[in-house]
Order: structure tokens, then sequence, then C-alpha cells
């Protein structure tokens, strides 16, 4: 273990920071910090030689464009790109001269760079779609020519001497492009929600986080803490005895999850399908790889954003063949276009909306565009014929009986096989008998359904406790529309993020759902919790999660009829 | 001045690969081009950022002027680009 950089008298007793586990597992090791970027300095005197400041302006310029370029030829090929483009951003010319005018008015070198970017990122923002996207990658070259014109360490993740844990106030889109598991042992944040960028990215590379670190901000570059991404829980300078109990905690773990694979199950055989989430075709041949009963959300955005004009009837149809033969005859479930106001499309923009996840989003949008949905439709079916893969329909954002039954009059005359719907408002939940008459199943998502249920946004991380899926209120929501598909026959599966909660999925299977769908790399500790318990078990849980008072006590009350063996899941 | 005016074939519009494509060309020609959209303003063709935030769409009239020696085949070559639906290639 590495030596104690501050192993003095500050040190002697370990403390505890606590925070809100995103990704699973444990990790100790040395922090690096991430500095946030600094402002221009507030006593920066006034450009009285604007000749000389520009010329101090354009090193500035191409020492940044270097450095990142430098990265950039080091970078994964995804990563590369980004890189590429920024370090373009930073030699324009355009923003040179922008930066020049600001010069001539006596503004600050610093304060000069800040303003000229903040126009031309206000004019990005206007544009929507893919120019609006890149307003983070032109504050990144912003923060880095300040750093470089003061003088100061260039923002943003540094280059890695060795595994380290990653401390941040919140991690930039920029930072995440390029993180790897082998050198990124943890990451700790003091923002950030449990659906934030940060943490999903996490929980897909595998590497443990923490978001809502309070008492972060302490922490010194180079410190050795560990943490431990079920709990929530920091160690500030864990003794040896620490270091080793966290380890002996991912032995374990990694021993549960060595178990056999296969179908999802119950210790008695009750069959719960597994199956994985994705977004992209690259993702369906990976999680096709993978151990999995198929994909139970293939969210089919991907081929609709950063675009000016729809893609086209061929377009699509080839990535839903090639998406829909990396299943081969396992079951894919697509859901129709997913955008709205939040998600604007250039080409699909009903106009700006005061409340957008309120408003025109979802089924609500193909109903104003039937053209998008009928070319989705058809793309569906020629890709359906070519394959006779089993592809099942849903549509998203589905309040009313009316709705499912006009999104199911346009799949099944598209010559589509089956028809489902989300039930992601309290309203499909509630009348979920009636909504599933229309159709052939459902899907519950619960990152929406928590958030029409509570009046949450989910963008808020502040409101993370209130947008919990142990809220009660959510839990009966998803118990009465397993009850629903009971009632009709018809299967009610869940794909939002609490699926892949290995303590959750019993609760959910016990309520009832009949499929699981989750990010490919929670499938092993899902299918081993399952294998724990038995569906008598998970029925207990499941009402006890419902009747209690609280969302902490649903989740004390359900770990303790759990096996212990679980906690190592978590 | 030399100039010429097209419309946009890119489906995605000028920024992102076309807009690095058109403006690396222009840095390469070492001319000054101006690239205005419909009656716009004229805005420097080798600044991707006034390139990106012209705002051109698909299908968008856009001229390109450029002064100097072998300005008319530098502009040919523009021409060439911008009439390629570059980000499907």
């Amino acid at each position: 273990m590495p030596s104690r950089p501050d192993g003095g008298a500050t040190a002697t007793a370990t403390r505890v920071l606590h925070g809100i586990g995103v990704s699973a597992g444990t990790a100790s090791g040395p922090v690096v910090i991430i500095h946030r970027a600094p402002a221009p300095d507030p006593d920066e005197p006034a450009t009285t030689d604007p000749a000389l400041a520009s010329r101090q302006l354009r090193a500035a310029m191409r020492a940044v464009a270097a450095a990142l370029t430098e990265r950039a030829s080091t970078a994964p090929a995804a990563a590369r790109a980004v890189l590429e483009a920024t370090a373009s951003m930073a030699v324009d010319r355009g923003l040179a001269k922008a930066v020049d005018r600001e010069l001539a008015t006596g503004s600050g070198l610093g304060r000069a760079v800040s303003d000229a970017v903040d126009g031309y990122c206000a004019r990005l923002r206007s544009l929507g779609g893919y120019p609006a996207e890149r307003v983070a990658d032109l504050q990144d070259v912003r923060d880095r020519l300040i750093c470089e014109l003061r003088g100061l360490p260039a923002p943003g993740l540094p280059d890695l001497l060795g595994p380290r844990i990653l401390v941040a106030r919140d991690l930039a889109p920029a930072d995440t492009a390029t993180l790897s598991p082998r050198t990124v042992l943890g990451i700790l944040t003091e923002v950030g929600g449990p659906t934030s960028h940060t943490a999903i990215l996490a929980a897909q590379l595998g590497i443990p986080a923490i978001v809502q670190v309070a008492g972060l901000a302490d922490v010194e570059d180079g410190a050795v803490v560990g943490m431990d991404g079920s709990l929530g829980e920091v160690l500030l300078s864990p003794s040896d005895a620490e270091v080793a109990l966290l380890a002996e905690r991912s032995r374990r773990r990694a021993a549960v999850l060595a178990g056999p694979g296969g179908a999802g199950a119950t210790r008695d055989g009750h069959h719960v399908a597994l199956l994985a989430n994705i977004g992209t075709a690259a993702d369906a041949a990976r999680a096709a790889a993978g151990d999995v009963e198929g994909s139970g959300l293939f969210r089919t955005e991907f081929l609709f954003l950063d675009r000016a004009t729809a893609p086209t009837l061929a377009e699509q149809t080839a990535a839903y063949t090639g998406v829909l033969r990396a299943f081969g005859t396992r079951p894919v479930v697509v859901r129709t276009l997913d955008a709205g106001a939040d998600k604007p499309l250039p080409f699909a923009s009903l106009g700006p909306e005061a409340n957008p996840a309120l408003g025109r989003r979802g089924l609500r949008l193909s109903r104003v565009r039937e053209d998008l949905l009928a070319t989705q439709l058809e793309a569906l079916a020629v890709a359906h014929r070519a394959t006779s893969a089993d592809v099942r329909v849903m549509a998203p954002m589905v309040s009313t009986v009316e709705e499912a039954e006009w999104f199911a009059v346009r799949v099944r005359a598209a010559g589509l096989p089956a028809v489902g719907v989300m039930i992601e408002t309290p309203a499909a939940a509630l009348r979920a008998e009636q909504v599933l008459s229309a159709v052939d199943f459902a899907s519950i998502g619960t990152n929406d359904l928590a958030q029409y249920a509570m009046a949450a946004d989910r963008l808020q991380g502040e409101l993370a406790g209130l947008l919990s899926p142990w809220q009660p209120a959510v839990l009966q929501l998803v118990q009465v529309a397993c009850a629903g598909g009971r009632a009709t026959g018809r299967p009610v599966g869940i794909c939002g993020e609490a699926a892949g909660d290995p303590l959750l999925s019993l609760v959910l299977t016990g309520a009832g759902a009949s499929s699981l769908s989750m990010a490919p790399s929670r499938v092993a500790a899902v299918r081993a919790a399952l294998r724990l318990h038995d569906l008598d078990t998970c029925r207990r849980m499941a009402a006890a999660a419902v009747s209690a008072r609280t969302a902490v006590d649903g989740r004390r009350d359900v770990l303790a009829m759990a096996d212990p063996a679980l906690a190592d899941l978590l | 001045m030399p100039t010429r005016t097209v419309a946009l074939a890119s489906a995605v519009g000028l920024h992102a690969r076309p807009a690095a494509l058109l403006t690396t060309a222009v840095n390469e020609s070492g001319l000054d081009v101006t690239l205005a959209l419909g009656a716009g303003q004229p805005v420097d063709a080798g600044s991707i950022l006034e390139v990106m935030t012209l705002g051109a769409g698909h299908g968008d009239l856009v001229t390109v002027s450029a002064e100097g020696a072998g300005a008319d085949a530098v502009l040919d070559g523009l021409v060439a680009l911008l009439t390629r639906d570059l980000d499907a290639e």
C-alpha cells in the first residue's frame, strides 16, 4: 500500500465522510484532485497595450492547443475526436479576433477571453442540437486559456501517474470521456445525483463512485482514502486493517458474482428474464455478446440526436437490422423516439415549453409528428422481416388507454408482432389493467415514474432523496401496475435504474415483474441476488417495502430479510 | 471579388465534420475567405466558431468570397466541399 503522505500528527484518527453510493465496489489509494476552473483574476489590470495582450493571447492559444493535441495522440479513438475538435477551437481565428475586440475596449486579458467565449456560447446555445452541445467544449477551452494566462495548472483530468481515486466538485463530460478503469480506482464528487452523467458512466465502467460527499473539499491532493461505493462511505487515512477489510469485501463480492450464469431465476426456479438496456448499435453488439436474455430497452434516440434532419428510412432500417441481428432469437424491446422539449430535435421542435418534462414529449410528440413515427415503424418492420427477430415495440410517455390504443393500431398495421407501452406516469400505473388490455406488454420506467409520482425533477441532484426508487409511493405504483399485468395475463417488466439494484430487484420480482432490464454491467449482481432468495421471500420483501413508513425504513427492513451474502453484492 | 453561391448539401448543416473540413481547406489556402448565409453578414470562413454560429442548415444558400492569387481555384474547391454531404461520407 502507498505510504501516507499526511501520516503525521493530523491523521491519527480515521474520519468517515458520507455520500450517496452510485456505483458499487470498494477501492483504496491516493486521491488526485480535479481542479475547478478558475474565473479570470478579479484584480486583473485593464489592458493598456492591446497589441502586447494580443500576442500573449495567441501564445496561450497555441500552448493550450498543443497540450490538447498531445493528449489526443494518446487517447482512445472516441475521445481523440473530441480532444482534436477542442484543440482546433483553442486556436480559432474568430475567437482570437473576438478577444482582440474585447481588448480594444480595455478589458483585462482573462476577462476579454471569458467575455468573447461567452458570446460564442450564447450563439451556439441559441442554435440548439449539435452546436449547443459544443458549449461545454468551448468553456473547457476558456478555462484552459485562463489557467495558461494565469500560470495555473490546467483544469480537468491530469495525466495519471498511477491508479488514483478521482476527487472533484463534479466531473465534466470532457473529463469522463477518457476515464479508464485501469487507472481510475474510484470517483468521489461533492455534487451530482444518482442519475448524473458521472454516476451513469461510472456504473457502466464498473468504477466505484460516490456523489454528494459532504466534507470532500477538505481532502488534499495525494491523501490516501478508502471508499465503499455500496455504502456511500469514504474513510480518510484508513488503517491497514480497514484497507484489508475493503479488499476482502471486493473479494467476497467477486466470489458471489462468479456463480453460474444463464437465465435469471429465484432459488426456487421462478424465472425473471435478465435483459440489457442499450442505446447504440455498439451497445447492442457488446450486450449481445454477454450473458443476457435479450434487450428490455433499446433507446432509439441515438439515431436522431445531433441532426438537422430526420434519419432516412434506409438509415434507420440498417441500424435496427444490425441491432436485431446482434441478439439473434433473443427478444429486443424497442422504444420509439423519446424526444421532447428537454431533448429537442431541430427537425421535430414544437417550440419552447415552460415545463418540458410535462410537455409534448415521447408519444405526445409522435402524435403531432406522426410522419416520424411512421418512418420508424416501417424501418422496424423491414428489419423484422429481414431478421425474423423477436422484436417488441413500445411507446414512451403513455398516460391513457386512448394513447395506448392509438399506438397499438399503428404498430400492428405496420406488421410488427408485439406492441407495448412504458409505464412511467402514475396515471398509467394506476390504470395498468385497462392500458394493458390495449397492448401485449408493459415496461415500467422507474426513473420517470419516481419523477412524476414525487413531482421531483430528475435533473435536480438536490432532490435525490425524493427520487429514491425506495419511496413507498413509487413502489406501490409498481405493485399496482404489476397487478394489472396479472389481471390481464400480460407481462410487465422493469427497465429503470432500479432493475439493476440487487436488493431492489428482489422487491420488484416480489411485486410481480416478469423481467428486469438494466445496464449490462449490473446483470451478474442481480442474477446472483435472485439466486439467493425464493419467490415467497421476494413477495414478503415487496410487501414490506410498500408498507414501510419511509424510503429509508423500507430499504432497511428489506435488507434485514435478505440473505447475509447479499450484502457483498450491494 | 470572386464569389460563388451554392445550396448547402450537408444533411446536418454546417457544423461538426463539414465545418471542420471547410475551415481546414480555407486555412490551407492561405487566402482570406468569407462565408455568408443568405443575404447575411459575411464571416471569416477560416474560423470554426464563426462558421458554426452562422447556423446554416441543409439546403440553405451560402456564399463564399475570396480575394487574391488563385481565388477562383480556391473557391471552386470550397464549392465542391459545400455541395457534397460531407457527414455521410
